[in-house]
């Protein structure tokens, strides 16, 4: 036995220790890996009629990805446009959205991580409040404000700024507020986790020695909340790309995510090898990109559990 | 010297709400000086130095630094730089880039500043440590890092916020020689914050005693040692004996006083309190426990206190006699060793004597906490 188990069940117990050790490995392996291993195992098979399921055709194949690249065979199209573009269009929205919510919320975790205080408290508890309430009602929520005839709308041609009322829906601009403000907490949250243990001597030495705020900011506290923001930018970038409501709610009828696809796939298409195939390919992008991030801004994989 | 640039507090009061922090503080510092803020924590001494240094405003007064008035000029303006009490040095920056980050703000050149900060590592004996991380050095090398980056933002005025505080003993007392000389070498004003009167009296030219927000007294470590304005003053800087008592009769410098319990006693009135206090006041008298001498046995006068011997101890370069004193507390008396043979008190009467010129009269008034 390993040592670090050794000591895991000294500390714990052995009866203890197993059910722990038992717990871990039913969630990782059997709620995680197992069932990725299955989506792994249905992508790489045609979709077939049950009858025909274990039978001479259902053999392996690179079909449902190609397909992504190449479209239907006979389509008339050299490559699948529509759906290549849907996919690296859902990619570079959630890095817009990613970013967009860094420079959102890097001033508020700030805020929250150098001050003390009631006040601290009560602005922490309005910003998990909200959450309270399910992600569906949530975006329902922004359409109202965002609609057609809906607050933002009917206030501005009200006051006469605007003569038509203006499509948030389809400019996406509901989209992007609905994705940013569904994850601004898991932005927050870790950003404000690191700064708050910033020592605030730091900050006031580099104004002592004369930085004007912003080099503060990019010498000492952003060098400092590193783990914070890649913590942060990650989870951000992740559950945007693969969100489902916000899209379906708030998104303009031309616009589909991508995750709208291989949604469409399960349950319209009945397709689920191409869904599966679909969501894989999300999957290992979103993964790709997030390290290449990560050796780009030189975050090493156990500051993101900070 | 006086080639550094003075720095003044004017009528200087700072509140935090209904707390008064500072309370009427009137300092004029040298150019060049070594000059410290002494006193217990919660004194207000931090207080001061984050005025000076411009992280808070003062509620009314001013600070001038070179007698320019810095009302409204903020820490990033001012020509001081600020050692904290836990260094604050960067965590995450090179030692290199840590001293020369005040050149990095003005846009120098990588170059220039490698060739600045390796000067800086020479003058503070830590060549060639440029491009370890600060976590890599000592409690010590970390100091003097703190040291050079301040230094190296060429201030008028270097303020010192407690900064061997977090050293052990051995180091401290490197540190404060070290301190001293890198004082004198650069010749600018250095304005010292501690609560160690032993760090004050041995670096300092001049020294504030604060208390509870007041400045007490403000002199050189010998006069304050020797010659302290208030009870407050003698009781905080180093070891003292206190006899309660009214003044009986005021003759010229000197005073008779009524103690409570030992009798007459004589005492030179401090030069603060001559021609101020009279007879019937209540005083106190201080006298050092190294200014006692045991006398011989039966010896009467008032310059002279006979108690008994609570219990004794060796310390090395003294034998300490504590004796039954006045409110619980014990009259301290420390006999230099010179090799001679020293008989056991414990539980006799013995007599001490001592000097008129030793025992300091002062106004009855609050005493330093243990």
């Amino acid at each position: 036995m390993p040592q670090f188990l050794k000591e895991f069940f000294n500390r714990n117990g052995t009866g203890m220790g197993l059910a722990i050790l038992g717990l871990v490995l039913f969630w990782t392996i059997g709620l995680i890996i197992l069932p990725q291993l299955s989506m792994l195992d249905f992508s790489f098979r045609p979709n077939l009629p049950p009858p025909e399921i274990g039978g001479p055709k259902d053999v392996y194949t690179l079909e449902n990805y190609k397909y992504l690249i190449y479209g239907p065979e006979g389509g008339g199209q050299d490559y699948n446009v529509v759906d290549l573009k849907v996919f690296f269009r859902t990619l570079l929205a959630a890095v817009c959205v990613t970013i967009f919510n860094l420079i959102l919320c890097y001033p508020i975790a700030y805020y929250l991580g150098q001050n003390k205080g009631n006040h601290i408290r009560i602005f922490a508890i309005m910003l998990i409040i909200p959450y309270w309430i399910n992600e569906i009602l949530r975006a329902f929520a922004l359409r109202i404000i965002f609609g057609e005839t809906g607050v933002l709308n009917t206030l501005f041609v009200g006051l006469g700024i605007w003569d038509t009322p203006f499509d948030f829906i389809r400019n996406d601009i509901a989209l992007y507020a609905g994705l940013g403000y569904a994850y601004i907490l898991l932005m927050i949250f870790p950003m404000y986790n690191v700064i708050e243990s910033l020592d605030k001597n730091q900050i006031e030495a580099a104004r002592d020695l004369g930085a004007p705020w912003w080099r503060i900011h990019w010498r000492v506290v952003i060098p400092y909340a590193k783990p914070g923001i890649s913590s942060g930018c990650t989870m951000v970038f992740m559950l945007s790309a693969g969100a489902l409501a916000a899209p379906q709610i708030l998104g303009g009828p031309s616009s589909l995510w991508f995750t709208q696809l291989i949604y469409q796939q399960f349950n319209d298409n009945n397709d689920w090898p191409q869904g599966a195939a679909y969501a894989i390919v999300l999957l290992v992008t979103c993964i790709l990109f997030v390290l290449a991030m990560m050796r780009l801004f030189k975050v090493n994989m156990g500051d993101i559990g900070k | 010297m006086s080639a550094g640039v003075g720095v003044d507090l004017e009528s200087l009061w700072i509140r935090f709400g209904d707390f008064v922090a500072v309370r009427d503080a009137n300092v004029n510092i040298n150019g060049g000086d070594f000059f410290s803020f002494l006193g217990p924590s919660g004194c207000g001494k931090t207080t001061i130095l984050r005025a000076v240094s411009g992280f808070l405003e003062p509620s009314e007064g001013n600070v001038l630094i070179g007698g320019n008035n810095m009302k409204g000029i903020g820490p990033n303006k001012r020509p001081t730089a600020l050692i904290f009490q836990n260094l604050a040095l960067f965590p995450l920056m090179k030692v290199w880039e840590n001293i020369t980050f005040s050149m990095e703000i003005k846009g120098a050149s990588a170059a220039e500043r490698r060739k600045r900060a390796d000067e800086l590592l020479d003058m503070i004996a830590l060549p060639g440590q440029g491009d370890k991380l600060p976590s890599e050095l000592s409690g010590g090398q970390r100091q003097r890092v703190a040291i050079a980056r301040a230094l190296c933002a060429e201030p008028d005025v270097l303020l010192l916020d407690e900064p061997l505080s977090a050293l052990d003993l051995k180091l401290r007392q490197h540190m404060r020689t070290e301190l001293r000389e890198i004082q004198q070498r650069v010749g600018i004003t250095f304005i010292y914050i501690t609560h160690d009167q032993g760090e004050a009296l041995t670096m300092s030219d001049n020294i504030a005693v604060m208390r509870a927000g007041v400045i007490d007294q403000i002199a050189d470590g010998k006069t304050i040692y020797n010659d302290p304005n208030t009870a407050f003053a003698a009781s905080f800087v180093g070891e003292n004996n206190v006899f309660r008592g009214k003044i009986k009769q005021v003759m010229g410098n000197e005073a008779l006083i009524a103690t409570n319990r030992s009798g007459e006693l004589v005492a030179r009135i401090s030069t603060a309190n001559q021609g101020k206090m009279k007879e019937g006041d209540d005083a106190m008298m201080f006298v050092r426990p190294e200014a006692f001498a045991i006398a011989p046995d039966g010896a009467t006068g008032d310059h002279f206190v006979t108690a008994r011997v609570n219990h004794e101890e060796f310390e090395g370069n003294v034998f300490n006699i504590f004796t039954e004193g006045e409110g619980g507390k014990e009259i301290k008396v420390s006999i230099p060793n010179h090799g001679q043979s020293f008989e056991d008190h414990t539980g006799q009467n013995i007599t001490l004597e001592y000097e008129t010129r030793n025992a300091v009269l002062v106004p009855a008034g609050e005493l330093a906490a243990e």
